[in-house]
């Protein structure tokens, strides 16, 4: 392993404060005890059903994203140094959302492109005009940061739109806590169990001003097909609210009303886990099956709230991602707390040569793509990807960027000859409505294969638990 | 002029059908050349859901019809006041940006022979406005009016090898063609008072607007080799005919569709 | 609750019970078969059992022969007959989850088990399958399902729609199987009273496991009348066609009460249940048992179709 990667544990021959009780832990376990531990988790995400799903990947759908029983721990002021950084972050991307589907201030300022805005495929021209209530446009915004040194994070991306994966930040907390009641009783760790409820208020927060009661809340699922229906039907059931699909709703009157046994029930506020594209046929593909006819009438008059909102997605755009700190500054005044990372825009002809001259070093990433694909690591791929990426990018310039390849930090991860470390990401869970809320903690992925950078659990990623120490 | 619009769509399916959802923009847009003086929109038996006017400044309105349906009737009468701005959309108010209408979409996407047909028409062209007119001139002169060649699913390249079509397949060989050049270009539909020459075009209509700096949006009727003027009455406006059309509309159920649409205008003396 | 809920836990409901019936039928079957020819060869046993689950057209088109092999293969495993043990277990399943946090963990585990075990049935060499060991398997499977619901499931209408489900697929498919003893399996009038008769009634009555029952509570010969009046009118019966009805009617009054709303549904329910309870076997046989059972079998289908109006859809106001 080389030395340049942040080890978030060891400093040299010194174990950092936060993982000085975790040390004596793994020194007190007996091999066989950990096996044990090990499988028991397994038996226990088995038996609780979060399995995972990758989308048009076949394979065996009940798979589980294996599980490292070591925790990733921050200590307090890490958090609360990543917590402002990330809350300021969240309110910037709301917005540039509200500016650009509105009077575009930001754009006639000459502070981001027109062009990057106006001709981008996730500009929603039907929702141009309307401001959703209290202005928010992305309720629950997922950030992915990386870390570098001590006191050096990046955010990755944003992802504004449904950001999944946080039923495993709360659940990887159950299984700790079942299976090692003690640590948590040594170590004074900030609950997350708290989200849910958090959730449900933020979405309450956002519901029509015609709504003059308490809200009713469902989560739209593209069904029990999807590879996060496990999340929804999770978050439903911690919530509680119903768990809906596009034919149990109905538009009347300049309403939504569900189907119940109990007759139709009007619903004020719809947190969906479906693409603009498939909510209403009315409005975007005509022939989706998995929306609601008519949802989008309802929406733009007012008459139920939609989160996020759609055309949400112009924010989180890998090359919109560039004047995120822009963002910041115009709307805020403020200076970003949190880094972006060096983005060569493949786009712009003086960055163009520079990526296409320096491609053995470079991460190149699709603009719109996501999970891991459509990607080229550089100082891994062979001369054949990079040749094919060099042409792909000459073709399409203006659909790639690219970074330098990141030295993500590492934690240790039980491996199968005992401890080693191993490079992780984080992806904490920001809600905006009325306030803006953090749950101290976050989805820690980590690339299971020695030397990976690749953290996505559908190219051999697995997950921790997150702790944030408390004072 | 003041113009009457009577205006009625039947659906009828052959099985009844559960339930319809409509979205309608059926409403004159508000801009300096029309004035509505009556407008009344109506489906009988369904019911009337949200209304509101969005960032292209249409007026949008939800109806919904509880099941069974076995047919339902969409009807607009009212009258609107109109006036010829020599094409140009004034005094109208919206949010979208025009560079949003730089995107193509499936039935809009030039070939080679709109590029070549857009580029060799403003070869010589003093200013926008000028190659606004020579692709519409070029466009009336690359496909006939001809009924029944085309359908509602014809992709402008489509039209533009057949060189033939209707209005709708000249609007969007115009919009493919001038977003090739880089001028955003919309498809607009509404009604064509026609009485007057007696051309065979029907009254419901369809044209498009070609955005040019300074002067804002501007109407072109390729089919018809002009703007529109006081005899053009103008609905709402999308990238393309699908994305425009004023009436969206699904019912759900195993019945077949078949449709029936009846237009007509009159003109009043002032 | 939402609708669609409602109809999953009404489908598991449904889809339990009748893969309880495909094995009870494939047990009778069975023992038809073991019995001397009457006349006709017995492979129009095999037939009539085909006609009984109302699956003889689909097998039709995949099989020459109705032979147990084939008939086994047909009503246990194959996935195309869309009422198959196998089929049955698959839907009861994907129901379940489907509405995973309306069931509890037994009543999940007790379905997930059933169709995991299924698959493992599946992948053994035919030849070392007993008829036995398969309908065996199933009636132990559901039983643990039912048990599992029982035990855990919360009295909320979740539990309503779970029990009007089987309660109506139960009613459905006891009148189904006296109906085939009459009409199929003994279509020669002459042959009422013959040793053939009486031992299909036999059969029968094992398949519903209730032959020690009927014994006590009957004794002596079986007699048509006897058997009418155990199964259709007799309370204790637990698959009778009166105390299955007397499960639909309590579950649709809880319905009403819970949701403070009356329904045809309900009184459609009792009248049904007010004619069963001042019949008399007297009566049935007037009326013709064939004729009696298919109004029967209306009904139900009827009342299926109200509860599937009123509650399943969402559309009642």
């Amino acid at each position: 392993m080389s030395p340049s990667y942040f080890n978030e544990m060891f400093d040299g021959d010194q174990v950092r404060p936060p993982y000085a009780r975790l040390e004596d832990w793994t020194r007190q376990m007996p091999a066989e005890l950990r096996q044990m531990k090990q499988a028991e988790a397994e038996v226990l995400f088995r038996r609780i059903g979060i399995t995972f799903a990758v989308y048009g990947e076949g394979g065996d759908p009940d798979r589980l994203i294996p599980f490292d029983m070591f925790p990733r721990v921050f200590t307090q002021p890490e958090w609360r140094r990543l917590e402002k950084g990330i809350k300021q972050r969240a309110r910037a991307l709301n917005a540039f959302l509200l500016d650009v589907y509105g009077k575009g201030e930001i754009v006639r300022a000459g502070r981001v492109p027109a062009r990057l805005v106006y001709h981008n495929e996730a500009y929603e021209r039907a929702v141009a005009g309307f401001t959703p209530p209290r202005g928010v446009y992305s309720h629950i915004v997922g950030i992915d940061l990386v870390r570098t040194g001590p006191d050096d994070f990046f955010v990755l991306e944003d992802n504004c739109r449904t950001p999944s994966g946080v039923s495993y930040m709360l659940e990887n907390r159950e299984i700790m806590m079942r299976m090692f009641p003690d640590l948590f009783g040594e170590n004074r760790i900030e609950p997350v169990d708290g989200y849910p409820e958090l959730l449900r208020r933020t979405l309450s927060s956002v519901a029509p001003a015609k709504c003059d009661r308490d809200p009713t809340v469902v989560i739209l699922t593209p069904g029990h097909f999807n590879s996060a229906y496990y999340e929804h039907s999770f978050l439903a059931d911690m919530m509680g609210v119903e768990l809906v699909e596009g034919a149990d709703l109905f538009v009347e009157g300049g309403f939504v009303w569900m189907r119940t046994t109990e007759g139709p029930k009007k619903v004020d506020v719809i947190y969906r886990r479906l693409d603009d594209a498939f909510l209403d046929p009315l409005c975007f593909r005509p022939d989706s099956m998995l929306g609601v006819p008519g949802l989008m009438d309802v929406y733009r008059s007012g008459g139920v709230s939609i989160c996020s909102a759609p055309g949400a997605g112009v924010a989180d755009d890998k090359a919109i991602y560039t004047y995120v700190p822009e963002m910041v500054r115009f709307y805020l005044g403020e200076e970003p707390i949190l880094q972006n990372v060096p983005t060569w825009q493949c786009g712009k002809a003086g960055d163009l040569s520079y990526v296409l001259d320096n491609l053995g070093e470079l991460v190149v990433k699709e603009v719109h793509g996501s999970g891991g694909y459509g990607m080229l690591v550089g100082p891994r791929a062979s001369s054949d990807q990079i040749a094919l990426f060099r042409q792909k990018i000459s073709q399409d310039p203006e659909n790639y960027i690219a970074q330098p390849t990141l030295a993500l930090s590492t934690t240790p991860t039980f491996v199968e000859e005992g401890i080693a470390p191993r490079h992780v990401d984080l992806r904490p869970y920001c809600l905006v409505g009325d306030t803006i809320e953090l749950v101290p903690g976050g989805l820690t992925r980590v690339a299971l294969t020695e030397g990976s950078l690749v953290v996505n659990s559908s190219q051999g990623g697995g997950v921790k638990d997150t702790w944030v120490l408390a004072e | 002029m003041i113009l009457t619009v009577n205006h009625v769509t039947h659906y009828r399916y052959d099985a009844p059908m559960r339930s319809a959802v409509q979205s309608l923009r059926l409403f004159p847009t508000r801009f300096a050349g029309q004035r509505v003086l009556d407008w009344k929109v109506e489906i009988p038996g369904g019911t009337r859901g949200g209304a509101f006017r969005d960032g292209a400044g249409d007026r949008v309105e939800g109806w919904s019809v509880r099941g069974p349906v076995t047919a339902l009737a969409v009807s607009v009468t009212g009258t609107v006041e109109t006036e010829d701005t020599a094409g140009m959309l004034r005094g109208h108010r919206e949010t979208v940006p025009p560079m949003v209408y730089l995107r193509d979409t499936p039935a809009t996407e030039p070939d080679m022979a709109i590029r070549d047909l857009a580029a060799g028409a403003v070869a010589g062209a003093s200013d926008d406005l000028d190659r606004a007119h020579r692709l519409a001139s070029a466009v009336r002169a690359a496909v006939a009016y001809r009924p029944g060649v085309t359908h509602a699913h014809t992709s402008a390249a489509e039209a533009l090898e057949l060189r033939e079509g209707v209005c709708q397949d000249h609007a969007q060989v115009l919009i493919a063609a001038a977003r090739s050049l880089d001028l955003p270009a919309r498809y607009v539909s509404g009604y064509l008072y026609a009485a007057e020459d007696g051309t065979p075009h029907e009254a419901a209509h369809a044209w498009a607007e070609i955005h040019v700096p300074d002067l804002g949006w501007i109407g072109f009727d390729a089919a018809n080799g002009c703007c529109p003027n006081e005899l053009y009455v103008r609905l709402g406006s999308g990238y393309d005919a699908a994305d425009a059309a004023p009436i969206r509309g699904i019912a759900l159920g195993a019945g077949r569709e078949s449709l029936d649409v009846t237009v007509a205008l009159e003109a009043t003396q002032q | 609750m939402l609708s669609r809920t409602a109809e999953n836990l009404f489908w598991i409901g449904r889809y339990i019970e009748r893969a309880e019936t495909m094995a009870r039928l494939l047990e009778v079957g069975g023992r038809i078969a073991l019995m001397p020819s009457a006349g006709r060869g017995y492979r129009s046993e095999w037939e009539s059992l085909l006609q009984a689950s109302g699956t003889a057209a689909g097998f039709g088109a995949k099989y020459d022969d109705a032979v147990q092999r084939n008939i086994e293969s047909y009503l246990f495993f194959d996935l195309d007959n869309p009422s198959s043990v196998a089929s049955c277990i698959g839907k009861a399943r994907e129901n379940a989850r489907i509405v995973r946090t309306a069931l509890t963990t037994q009543a999940w585990d007790a379905i997930n088990t059933a169709f995991q075990e299924m698959r493992g049935l599946e992948r053994r060499p035919r030849s070392d399958l007993s008829l036995t060991e398969i309908t065996e398997w199933t009636m132990r499977k559901t039983a643990q399902i039912r048990g599992a619901i029982d035990a855990t499931l919360l009295r909320n209408d979740g539990y309503d729609f779970l029990g009007l489900g089987l309660a109506l697929e139960r009613a459905d498919n006891t009148a189904r199987l006296m109906d085939v003893k009459y009409f199929v399996l003994l279509p020669d009038v002459d042959l009422v009273g013959s040793s053939l008769d009486s031992y299909q009634w036999h059969t029968l009555l094992r398949a519903l496991s209730a032959h020690r029952a009927f014994h006590w509570a009957y004794g002596g010969e079986i007699s048509a009348g006897k058997i009418a009046h155990f199964l259709i009118l007799n309370p204790q019966m637990p698959r009778s066609l009166i105390a299955a009805s007397s499960v639909v009617l309590e579950h649709l009054n809880r319905l009403a009460r819970d949701y403070d709303r009356r329904t045809p549904a309900q009184t459609r329910a009792r009248a049904l249940q007010s004619e069963l309870t001042d019949l008399t076997v007297q009566e049935i046989f007037d009326e013709g048992l064939h004729e009696f059972l298919s109004r029967f079998i209306g009904e139900i289908g009827e009342l299926t179709e109200l509860v599937q109006q009123i509650y399943l859809s969402g559309e009642a106001r």
